[in-house]
This record gives C-alpha cells, structure tokens and sequence, in this order.
C-alpha cells in the first residue's frame, strides 16, 4: 500500500499579519530600527496628546484660572468663549448671522465648482452673482441690512473673500502675464518679465506693507483708499505673479507642432490660444496651481501685520483678554484645524485631478 | 526677524517722506461733517485697547475716543476703531487715515517734532522694569550681566534695553518675540532669566500668568519713563484742544467726584466748579465749539478716569493694576487734571 506522499510540513504561508510585519516594517535592519523608532515616539507622545485633548480638557468654565484648576489639559472653554471672536472678528455681534451664511455660500460655491458636471459657461456668472450676493451680506445697506464698513470685517470671511478674489482675479490676470512674457512683441514682453520678476523678487509681506503704509503718504492728502482693498491689491499683485509663472511652464511643456498646427489651421492668435494651447497647458499645470493657490490662501494671514482681523489676527486678538491669558495654544489649534481642512481639501482635490488627468493620457 | 528689520527700514523711510508733505486740515469740521471719529488703537493689548468676546473694543485707550466721541456728538458709540500695528500708527495719523491715534504710545521729542504729531497729555504713566524668578536671588538689574532677557519686539522696550546695557556695562542676551502673550509664556517656561516690559505689563504678568505669583520679583530699577497718550496731528488746534480737554474733563471729574452713578444728582451741586464742569454754569461748551452738556456726556457715558482704570486695568478688572503714577495729584499721583474754567 503506497499512499501519496503526505507533505510532513505545511506550505509556508504566503498571507497574514507576520509576513506582512515583515514584508512592511521588519524587512532590513534600517527598516526595523526605524518601525522600532516610530513606535517609541507614538507611544511616548499620543497618551499625552490625547490626554490634553481630551481626556484632561476642559470644556466648561468661566476663567482660563478655573480652567487651570479643573484640569492640566486644554482648555477648550476658551473657544466656546471666543469662537465668535475668532470666527467672524469685529463684525457686529447680533448682525454675525451675516457672515456665517458668507462662509457657507463661499464653500457651497467652491464646492460646486470642483464638480466637472458644472464646469460650464455658467460658472463665471455664477461665481460673479455669488461674490455680488457675499458683498451685499457683508456691507449691507439695502434690503433692511444695516450696513457694516469693511473695518468691520474680520475672522474666516474675511480670509476667504482675500483669498477668493485674489484668486480669481489674480488667475487670467497670470494667464495673461504668462502668454505676454512668451510674447514676440518685445515691449509687451519686456513689461510682463519685469512686473513678474520684480514681484516675485519681494516677499508678500513687504508688498502688504508698501500697499498699506508706503501708498498713503505718496497720494494726495485726503485721497484713502481703503485698507482692505490696498491689502486685497496688494495679493492679487503677489499671486499673480506666481500663477503666471507657473501657466508658463505649462506652455513651454507643449511641443511646437502644436504651436505650428494651430498656426497652419490658420487660428489667430486669441484663438489659438483659447482652442488649442492654454486647454492643455493649464491640464499639465494643475498640481502646481493648486499648490500656488493653497500658498496664497494661507499666505492671507499676512494681513496681521497691516491690523486687518483675518482668521489669524482675530485668534490672536482673542487671546489677549486677561480674563483668558495663556490660551494661546488652544487658539493656534482651533485655527490651524481651520486652515488645515481647506488646504487638505485642495490638495486632494488636486491628487483627484491628476489622476484623472493620467487615466487620459494612458489612453 | 526679517519682518522686523524690513519694518525698520520701511520706518525709516516713512520717517523721512512725512516731514514732507504739510498736514493741516480742519479735522474738526470733517469729523462733524463724518459723524463719527475715526480712532487709531493698538489691535490687542489688554486693558488699554482689545475686542472683548463680542467683538466690541474696550480698554483706557478707548475710552478716550469714546469721551472725545461722548464730548464732540453726545454719543460714545460714535466712533470707528481701526486697529494698528507699531510700525503703521503714526503713517495712519500722518496719511489722515486716522483723526486720532490712542495707542498707548510713548510721548518724545522726536515724535513731537519730526513726525509732526502732537502729544496731547498721558492717559497712563509707565516706566520699563525686569521681573526675575525669585529663586535666581537676583536683586537689582545690575546683577543681569550675562543674562537673557524676554523682550517684545519693534518697541522702545527693545532700544531702552540696549541703551541700559550700555550706560551701566551689562551685556544682556535678549530673546526677542512678536506678541505680549509668547514673550509671556517663554519667560515663565524657563527660557529666559529676565523678562522686560513695562511695569503696568509686569504687574499684571505676575498676577494673572504665573502659578504662584510669589516665585517672582519685579526689580526696583526702572529704566525708562513712557508716558502713554493720545496723538493728534500737527497743525489741527481745535481738534487737538477737543480731544485734550475730554480728557482733562475725565481727569476733573474724578477729582470732584462725579462718577456715571451721581452725575445726575451732581447737577445740582453747588460747588462752582462741578457747575461749570457740567455745563450747569454755561460757558464752556461753547468755548470749546462743542454742547453744553460734553462732559455731562462723558461722564455718564464713559465715567471718569478713575471708573474708566479700574474697569479696564485696576481694580475691577483682571489686570489688577496699582494706581501708582496714575493717581490723582492729591493722592500722590502724577494725574493732574487742568481746571475746567
């Protein structure tokens, strides 16, 4: 009787947690030293993270002393105090019903605009009817809404109308710069090469502070233009200079039978551009655009050193009251969180983008 | 830093294009013709002027556009505030963006002079101290050679340091921050030996900051005097005189005891001077261009200068400020109202 052969030992798995261990944090000394390493840190630092967080914070109290008291964690009470504050700045407190529905409608919009669905003709003039309707709730002055001048003005609407309109107005404001720097008109080029050149040579704050402190003394007494606008020209100066730049690199990318195809369908220039060179450069840009724009949408806090209340100063002025001293960090984090989630939303909203964009160039 | 040395250059050249254009205007006339006047504050400092949870501005610094506002319109509220870093608040004033500066900003020649701002008279005196953990066994600045010292940047608290060091052969190691609240925290975390700042700042730092607020002395020397108060621009009398006198006006009261409580019953005090401080004897409201009842309205509205310090940094506010300087002459102070004749 000869049976098959039984294997005397199983087959060494090819699956489970061990192997992948191994296969994934274990697969080399270096690897191993640094998953030994990691870990450590965790263990050393999330209890006690999640301890001030959490499980030691204070969420209920009066004073930053009876916060201190109940608890060595952080002291969230604080927040529920200045969320307000630190939200919607100096707008008047009964009217900041105003500005919330702002933020909402802004985000609604931003939203909207990501689905490809509503990548139509109708977008810009959604977007135009959008910031009209966002201008009449912030200053008010007709339909029954008392009106708010614009120092008024502060926290999260603030930031994102800064960065909004810088955006969309410093976008074909680049578009433009870039195509006259490739220009063969040569004082055309000239003149954008210098205004991008000169533009991005100075750091954004030094911009802020010629708009807003240089500016006045050179016009006429009696001349003001207002303090929000000086710092909004002054962002959209900054940003599209750096749009432009990178619209540019997109256009170089593009070979020059493209250029020379369009040339001998016989476009002219307005149409070849519109038709057949900025569709794909502006496709290959989209990384590096998205990634100037969550620049200037964080590069808006800036506006601290010229006094405006934007989500940063109204943290910081939040802070200030002696009734709360010491919370600074408490505040940090609850406007960090804010910055965070909008640029973590851009930047996967421009991973989704790219690879949407590779499927097509796979085809 | 970077900011800071860019702020110092753009200053400069700000310094240098003020003197040239003459600014005289009827401030006056154009603040009735607006309706409201428009005040320069600091954008945070507690006690003197900061947005509360409300958004509303509230401080000693404030208070004086409110009076002024109180005085010139009958209405406190009649005033836009528009905050302000150091390196824009004289520009602001200078440019006309602004028709008053309250900013707890100090009082110089040089100030007076060449940036062609006038001082009007000091809401708040100050001078700059060290305060020191006690455990160091420090107990005159004069024993900080070597130190490191807490300082907050682009104000004269940074060159009266250095200006100190060199006058008395010290070599400090300043550690220089942007805000009051982390130049705070960095002290009382341990990084520094010293922390430098106005003696008003350190008072209310030991009081509200520390744990045990005995662990740490404030030492004897002080080492500047900052007479802290309302500027206007060159040039502008009347205006000048409007803001000066609503403060005289908080000043006065207090020293006759009018406060928001019995301003009413006040008016019929027979002593001459309450009478003409609140318009009962008529006269000098229209001296001053303004209504009868301007420091009626002050008083009422804002209260004097005593109420105003203890809601806002005495007292009755967290901040727990000693009067100090800042008592009236006659209870050995430096507050010395002008009479209102």
């Amino acid at each position: 009787m000869s049976d098959t052969a039984i294997p005397t030992a199983m087959p060494k798995p090819i699956a489970g947690p061990v192997i992948w261990l191994r296969a994934n944090l274990f697969a080399n000394p270096l690897n191993a030293i640094m998953t030994v390493l990691v870990v450590w840190f965790l263990v050393m630092s999330l209890p006690a993270l999640l301890d001030w967080l959490l499980l030691d914070a204070v969420f209920q109290a009066d004073s930053v002393r009876e916060c201190r008291a109940a608890g060595s964690g952080a002291c969230w009470a604080f927040i529920g105090e200045k969320h307000r504050l630190i939200l919607f700045g100096l707008y008047p407190y009964e009217e900041q019903w105003r500005p919330l529905l702002v933020v909402l409608l802004l985000i609604a919009m931003a939203g909207v605009s990501c689905l490809r669905r509503f990548w139509t003709k109708w977008l810009a003039p959604m977007w135009i009817a959008t910031l009209v309707v966002v201008g009449i709730l912030m200053w008010g002055g007709v339909l029954g809404l008392s009106y708010v001048e614009n120092a008024r003005w502060g926290g999260l609407p603030l930031t994102m109308i800064l960065a909004f309109v810088a955006i969309a107005v410093a976008f074909p404001l680049g578009v433009l710069l870039a195509l006259g720097r490739r220009s063969n008109l040569p004082a055309i080029r000239a003149i954008c090469t210098i205004y991008i050149e000169l533009v991005r040579g100075v750091p954004a704050v030094s911009l802020l502070f010629m708009a807003s402190v240089m500016l006045p003394l050179l016009l006429p007494e009696g001349m003001n233009i207002d303090k929000l606008l000086r710092a909004q020209i002054a962002l959209i100066v900054y940003a599209s200079a750096y749009l432009a730049e990178v619209v540019r690199g997109g256009l170089q990318s593009l070979s020059k039978g493209q250029y020379e195809a369009a040339d001998a369908l016989g476009l002219t220039y307005w149409q070849k551009q519109r038709l057949i060179i900025l569709p794909q450069a502006l496709r290959i840009t989209i990384p590096p655009l998205v990634n100037t724009l969550i620049t200037v949408f964080k590069d808006t806090s800036l506006v601290v050193i010229i006094g405006l209340y934007d989500l940063m100063n109204a943290a910081k002025a939040s802070f200030v009251d002696p009734a709360w001293r010491g919370s600074s960090i408490e505040a940090y984090v609850f406007v960090s969180l804010i910055y965070f989630a909008f640029c973590f939303f851009m930047s996967k909203y421009s991973q989704s983008i790219e690879k949407r964009l590779a499927q097509s160039q796979n085809r | 830093m970077k900011y800071r040395h860019l702020a110092a250059v753009l200053g400069a050249a700000c310094g240098t294009l003020a003197a040239l254009p003459a600014l005289a205007g009827p401030t006056l006339d154009a603040v009735k013709a607006r309706g409201e006047i428009v005040c320069g504050v600091n954008t945070g400092v507690a006690g003197f002027s900061a947005p509360d949870s409300r958004g509303e501005w509230k401080g000693i610094d404030v208070d004086v556009c409110r009076a002024a506002a109180a005085a010139l319109f009958g209405d406190a509220k009649k005033v836009k505030y528009v905050g302000l870093t150091a390196a824009q608040r004289f520009t602001a004033l200078q440019s006309g963006e602004i028709d008053v500066l309250s900013r707890n900003t100090t009082g110089t020649l040089s100030r007076d002079t060449s940036l062609g701002l006038n001082f009007i008279a000091p809401n708040f005196y100050d001078g700059q101290g060290f305060i020191v953990a006690k455990k160091l066994g420090v107990k005159s600045a004069k024993e900080l050679n070597g130190a490191t010292v807490c300082v907050q940047q682009g104000t004269t608290t940074e060159l009266n340091l250095a200006d100190y060091g060199r006058a008395n052969k010290i070599s400090f190691k300043p550690v220089v921050i942007e805000k009051v609240e982390e130049t705070v925290a960095t002290f009382f975390s341990g990084r520094c030996d010293a922390f430098t700042s106005d003696t008003s700042q350190l008072a209310a730092t030991r009081a509200t900051a520390a744990t045990n607020a005995d662990d740490y002395v404030i030492l004897p020397e002080v080492i500047s005097k900052e007479p802290l108060g309302p500027m206007v621009r060159h040039g502008d009398d009347q205006w000048f005189d409007l803001v000066k006198w609503s403060l005289m006006a908080m000043l006065e009261a207090e020293e006759y005891g009018i406060t928001t409580a019995n301003v009413d019953d006040m008016l019929k005090s027979n002593d001459p001077n309450v009478k003409r401080i609140l318009g009962v004897t008529e006269g000098m409201g229209k001296a001053l261009g303004v209504s009868e009842k301007w420091a009626y309205n002050i008083v009422k509205q804002v209260g004097n200068y005593g109420e105003s310090f203890d809601r806002n940094v005495g007292a009755n506010s967290p901040l727990k400020l000693e009067r100090g300087l800042n008592a009236l002459w006659t209870k050995g102070g430096l507050m010395y109202g002008w009479p209102i004749r």
